[in-house]
C-alpha cells in the first residue's frame, strides 16, 4: 500500500492516548452506526510508485501523439519555450493556495498583478482579472456581466465556437437568461440580422475574432451597432492573434475575453486551459473573480494584495454576481512567462507565421482538385475547406503520424477545419499537402 | 523587487522561433493593431532570476506548515506530476478521433469508477473546473430533474448559515432562491428548522458534512429524509470529504449529488489559486441530465457519449484534464486501505492538535472534531486586544501558513485549523510550541503581536487603501 502518512505506529499509538481513543476507529465511533462503511471501498489495493508510474506510463502509450498537428478548433499547438516549464514546475508556485495571506505570498500576487498588466496590454482594455475556467465560460461570465433588470437577452454569433455557445447557453439557463443566436452568412456573422434582433432588451452582443471557421469579422461595425442599441460589446479573441490584430478595445469592446491555452499552455486533451478577462474601467465592479492591487504595507513598501473582494462570494454569498472562487493561477503564470520570453517581438513573429503557415497550406490544399476554400473571407490561422472523401484522407494522415483538420457536420458537412501554427514547417506541410493528393487521385 | 515591465531593457529578448520558412502575406492594415503590447523585453536569464525571486516570495505546501482551514493542504505527491506531464496525456488534442485516445478516455473512466466508489455516486462529470463549478453544475442537475418531472414550483434552495460563500452565490447563479436556515449552537443543522423550511416550493438542500465547524452532522439521515420525504434533493458539498473518505459515503447518507474538490481530497496541488478541479457525482436518477460528453465503456473500448437530457456543457471539451490524472495516479497508490488511512490520520492529526491546545484556546465546540476544529480568539481578544488576525499574522513569522481565518461566520475571531494527514508529530508539535507561545505573548507583549508580522517580505498591508484607489495593472 502507497502512503503519505508519516507517522509512524507508535506515534500514532500515543496520539490516540492523548485523544482518548482507543483506535483509529474509535475516532469515528460518534458518527451514526447506518453511516459507516461496513467493508472496505471496492477498490484495488495500493500501490508502490513504481507500480503506478508502469500502470500510468501504460494507459499514457494508448494515447497517440501526432508529431504534427492541423487541426485546432479551440486548442492550438504552439512552441512552448524550455523557461515556461521550469518556472512554472516551482515547487512554491505549484503547491500554494490563493494569496490569503499577503505577507507571505508576495510572489504569487506579484505574478497575477503582471498577468492583469500583460492581458491589459493585449487587449487594450483597462482591466484584468486574475483569471476563469477557460475562454467558453469567461464568456458566459463576461455575458452574466452585462445583464441589468432591463435588459436581459444576450445576442451570440453562431460563429463562435460551439463550446462556448453551449457553455453560454447553459450559465444563461441558469439565470434565466434569453439567448439567441445571430446568424452567419458566408462563414462570417451577418451583421444585417444582427441589426434586426437588436432592440432594448438586449444586454450584450458577443462575437468570436477571429471566428470558429478562423475568418475575421467585421468586429468595429459589430460592436458599433451593439452600441447603436445601447447594449454592450463583448469579444472573445484569440491571444496569439493580438500580436497582430486590432485589439478588442480598438474595436470598441466593452469586455475581452478569450482562452489562454495558445500562450504557452500544452493542449492537454482539452485542460486545464485558462479563460482571460478583461473590461472597461465602467465594468470594473461588475467583473468576477479575484483581482490583485497594489498597495503599500506599513513601511510604506510597495505590496499586492487581493482586491475589490466586496464583489466576491465570500463576503456577498447569494448576492455575489458570480461563485467563482479557485481559478486557473498557475495556467495565468503560465502565460505570463511565455509573454515574457515571446515578447511583444516574438508574439508578433508567432502571430505572423500562423498566420502565413496557414495561407501557405490554404494555398497549396487549392492546387488539389475536389479541394477549395469554402469561404473567401480574410482568415487568420484557420480556414474551411471543401475535401473529397474524408475519412479517407484523415486515415491517410494518420498513417504518417499527422492529425488533420477537423471534419466539420451540418451544414458544412464535406469540409474540414484546418489549422496551422509557427511549429508546422514548410516540410511538414507539404508533406500533408502530397498525401491528400495521392488519396484525391490528383 | 522589480515588478518585471521594471527590469525590461529595450532591444534585449529570448531568440526562440526560426525565421518563417513560407511566403508572408500582407495582412490588410485595417485588420492590424496599431501598437505593439508592452510586453517585458528580457534575456532568458533575466527571466529565471525574476521567477526564482518570485517564489522565494511565496509560500507553498513545500516550505512548511499550511493548515488552512477547509482547504485540505496535503502533501502534494511528486510521481502524480510526473505522471501528468507524460507527452502521452499532455499532447493530445481534445477533438482527437476516440481511437486515438483510448488511455485518456481510459484516465477519466477509472476515475470516475474510484470516485463514485468513494462517494457512493453512481455517475459522474469531470467537466466543472473547480468546487465552486462543481456546485453550479450539480445545483443545475437538481433544477433540470424537477423540471423534467413538470414539477415546477420548486424554485427553493435551503442552505444553513455555516455554508461556504459559494453555496449561496452557486444557487442564484443557477436560478434559485436561497433559503438560508440558522444552525443549532452545536453548529449542526436544526431539525426543526429545516422541517419549516421545507415544503412543496423546495428544490433541495446543500449540506458539507462534516459541516465547516469540523463536526460529523449526527443527525445526518434524518436531515438528508426531512428534505426527500418534502420532495427535494441533497446536494454535499464536498470539501471536507477528506475526513470521511473509505469511512463513510455521502450516497449512504442519503445524498444525491456531490461535487469534489479533486485540488483537495485527491492532492493535486492548488497552484497559487489553481487549476483545482470539481467532478460533479450523481445517483443514477440525475444521470440522465449530466454534461456531456461522458465516458462510456462497451466491449473494451471508450467512446463519449451525451446524456439523454443533459444539461449542457458548463466548459468546454472534458474539464481541467491532467488534474484528473495526478488524483488517478493518488488513488491507485492509496488504493482501499491508503484511502480511509488519510481519513483516520486526517482526524487523528486535527483532534491532537485540538487537545494539545484546548487548556490555553477556547474551542468553538468541544466535542471530537473530524479533520479540522475552530478556535475562537474572542474571549483572549477581551482579555489582551489580540484578536484572531494578530495571532494569524504572528504565525506568518514562525514560517506557519495562518488557518483559514474569520470563517465560518457562525464563529466570532474564528481560526479554523486543518492540518491535514501528511504532517508528522514532529511538525504538529512545532506548531502547537507556537500556538501556545504565541498565547503567552498575547497576554505579556500584545504589541508585538499587533505589530506582526516581523520577519516577511513585505509587513501588514493597507488593504483599505488597495480597494479605495485600485491600481490594477503597471502604469507604463
Amino acid at each position: 500500500m502507497g502512503s503519505y502518512v508519516p507517522s509512524t505506529p507508535a506515534q500514532r499509538r500515543e496520539m490516540l492516548e492523548a485523544v482518548g481513543c482507543a483506535s483509529m476507529e474509535d475516532l469515528f465511533s460518534h458518527l451514526p452506526q447506518q453511516v459507516l462503511l461496513d467493508r472496505p471501498l471496492n477498490l484495488p489495493s495500493g500501490l508502490s510508485e513504481l507500480e503506478v508510474r508502469r500502470i500510468m506510463e501504460k494507459m499514457a502509450a494508448r494515447n497517440t501523439v501526432f508529431s504534427s498537428v492541423l487541426r485546432g478548433a479551440g486548442a492550438y499547438r504552439h512552441y512552448i519555450p524550455a523557461i515556461v516549464k521550469q518556472v512554472v514546475s516551482k515547487e512554491e508556485f505549484v503547491t500554494a493556495y490563493t494569496p490569503y495571506q499577503a505577507e507571505i505570498s508576495q510572489g504569487v500576487l506579484q505574478s497575477i498583478f503582471e498577468y492583469q498588466t500583460m492581458i491589459c496590454e493585449l487587449t487594450g482594455m483597462d482591466v484584468s482579472n486574475a483569471s476563469v475556467y477557460d475562454g467558453a465560460t469567461a464568456a458566459a461570465e463576461a455575458v452574466a456581466m452585462c445583464r441589468d433588470r432591463k435588459r436581459t437577452k444576450a445576442l451570440i454569433s453562431a460563429a463562435a465556437h460551439p463550446d462556448l455557445i453551449q457553455t453560454v447557453k447553459t450559465y444563461c439557463e441558469g439565470s434565466g437568461t434569453p439567448v439567441e443566436i445571430i446568424p452567419v452568412r458566408e462563414g462570417k456573422t451577418d451583421l444585417d440580422k444582427l441589426s434586426s434582433l437588436l432592440d432594448d432588451s438586449v444586454c450584450c452582443v458577443l462575437l468570436q475574432q477571429p471566428n470558429y471557421f478562423g475568418l475575421l469579422e467585421d468586429a468595429e461595425a459589430a460592436g458599433k451597432a451593439a452600441h447603436a442599441a445601447g447594449a454592450k460589446y463583448i469579444m472573445s479573441c484569440n491571444p496569439i492573434s493580438l500580436g497582430l490584430l486590432k485589439t478588442p478595445a480598438e474595436c470598441g469592446a466593452d469586455i475581452a475575453v478569450g482562452d489562454g491555452q495558445p500562450l504557452g499552455l500544452s493542449i492537454s486533451f482539452g485542460g486545464p486551459y485558462l479563460g482571460f478577462m478583461a473590461c472597461t474601467n465602467a465594468l470594473l465592479r461588475k467583473i468576477p473573480g479575484r483581482i490583485v492591487g497594489e498597495t503599500t504595507d506599513v513601511d510604506g513598501k510597495r505590496a499586492f494584495v487581493l482586491t475589490l473582494q466586496a464583489r466576491e462570494q465570500h463576503i456577498r454569498r447569494e448576492k455575489a454576481s458570480s461563485n467563482i472562487c479557485s481559478n486557473q493561477a498557475l495556467c495565468a503564470l503560465t502565460a505570463s512567462v511565455y509573454l515574457s520570453a515571446m515578447g511583444a517581438e516574438g508574439l508578433q513573429k508567432a502571430a505572423e507565421q500562423s498566420f502565413a503557415k496557414a495561407h501557405y497550406f490554404a494555398e497549396k490544399m487549392s492546387e488539389i482538385p475536389g479541394c477549395q476554400l469554402r469561404f473567401t473571407g480574410e482568415f487568420f490561422h484557420e480556414f474551411v475547406a471543401q475535401c473529397p472523401d474524408i475519412p479517407k484522407v484523415m486515415d491517410a494522415l494518420e498513417q504518417h503520424g499527422i492529425l488533420g483538420g477537423l471534419p466539420l457536420e451540418g451544414d458544412l458537412s464535406g469540409c474540414v477545419l484546418w489549422c496551422a501554427t509557427e511549429q508546422n514547417s514548410k516540410e511538414e506541410i507539404d508533406q500533408a499537402v502530397a498525401i491528400m493528393k495521392e488519396v484525391c487521385g490528383a | 523587487m522589480n515588478l518585471i515591465f521594471e527590469t525590461s531593457v529595450l532591444g534585449r529578448g529570448c531568440s526562440i522561433l526560426p525565421e518563417c520558412d513560407v511566403p508572408v502575406p500582407v495582412l490588410p492594415k485595417n485588420f492590424c493593431r496599431e501598437n505593439a503590447p508592452r510586453l517585458p523585453q528580457l534575456s532568458e536569464n533575466d527571466i529565471s532570476r525574476h521567477y526564482t525571486a518570485l517564489a522565494r516570495r511565496t509560500h507553498g505546501v513545500n516550505n512548511g506548515f499550511y493548515p488552512l482551514g477547509s482547504c485540505t493542504m496535503k502533501y502534494n505527491p511528486k510521481i502524480n506530476e510526473e505522471m501528468a506531464a507524460q507527452a502521452g496525456f499532455t499532447a493530445i488534442h481534445p477533438l482527437q478521433p476516440e481511437h486515438t485516445v483510448q488511455g485518456a478516455m481510459e484516465v477519466l473512466y477509472q476515475a470516475e469508477r474510484a470516485l463514485c466508489e468513494i462517494t457512493g455516486m453512481d455517475a459522474m462529470t469531470f467537466q466543472p473546473a473547480a468546487g465552486a463549478h462543481g456546485e453550479f453544475t450539480g445545483l443545475l442537475l437538481i433544477k433540470a430533474y424537477h423540471k423534467h418531472r413538470g414539477d415546477l414550483k420548486r424554485t427553493k434552495i435551503i442552505i444553513p448559515d455555516s455554508a461556504h460563500g459559494t453555496n449561496p452565490a452557486s444557487a442564484t447563479m443557477a436560478g434559485f432562491t436561497v433559503i438560508s436556515i440558522p444552525s443549532q449552537e452545536d453548529g449542526c443543522v436544526d431539525l426543526e428548522k429545516l422541517k419549516a423550511a421545507v415544503g412543496e416550493d423546495t428544490a433541495g438542500l446543500m449540506l458539507t458534512n462534516p459541516n465547516t465547524v469540523g463536526l460529523f452532522d449526527k443527525n445526518i439521515l434524518e436531515i438528508t429524509k426531512i428534505v426527500h420525504d418534502a420532495g427535494g434533493l441533497n446536494y454535499y458539498d464536498g470539501a471536507n470529504l477528506n475526513a470521511v473518505m473509505g469511512v463513510s459515503r455521502p450516497g449512504d447518507m442519503g445524498f444525491d449529488v456531490v461535487h469534489l474538490n479533486l485540488h483537495k481530497t485527491f492532492s493535486t496541488p492548488h497552484g497559487g489559486g489553481g487549476p483545482g478541479s470539481g467532478p460533479v457525482g450523481c445517483k443514477s436518477l440525475l444521470a440522465p441530465f449530466l454534461p456531456g460528453p461522458v465516458v462510456k465503456k462497451q466491449q473494451e473500448q471508450y467512446h463519449f457519449e451525451t446524456p439523454e437530457h443533459s444539461i449542457g456543457r458548463v466548459k468546454a471539451f472534458y474539464g481541467n484534464f491532467t488534474v484528473v490524472v495526478k488524483a488517478l495516479s493518488y488513488i491507485l497508490t492509496l488504493g482501499a486501505e491508503g484511502i480511509r488511512e488519510a481519513a483516520q490520520n486526517a482526524v487523528l492529526n486535527a483532534n491532537y492538535m485540538m487537545k494539545k491546545l484546548g487548556d490555553l484556546y477556547t474551542m468553538a465546540y468541544e466535542e471530537r472534531c473530524m479533520h479540522e476544529f475552530v478556535m475562537s480568539l474572542e474571549p483572549l481578544k477581551k482579555e489582551t486586544g489580540i484578536s484572531a488576525m494578530d495571532i494569524a499574522k504572528g504565525l506568518l513569522d514562525n514560517g506557519i501558513h495562518p488557518p483559514t481565518m474569520y470563517f465560518p461566520l457562525i464563529v466570532h475571531e474564528a481560526l479554523m485549523v486543518e492540518p491535514t494527514e501528511t504532517e508528522s508529530k514532529e511538525t504538529l508539535d512545532e506548531a502547537i510550541e507556537v500556538f501556545r507561545s504565541l498565547y503567552q505573548t498575547a497576554k505579556t507583549d500584545p504589541q508585538a503581536l499587533h505589530d506582526a508580522p516581523h520577519h516577511t517580505p513585505v509587513r501588514r498591508l493597507d488593504e483599505v487603501g488597495a480597494a479605495r484607489n485600485p491600481k490594477l495593472h503597471y502604469s507604463f
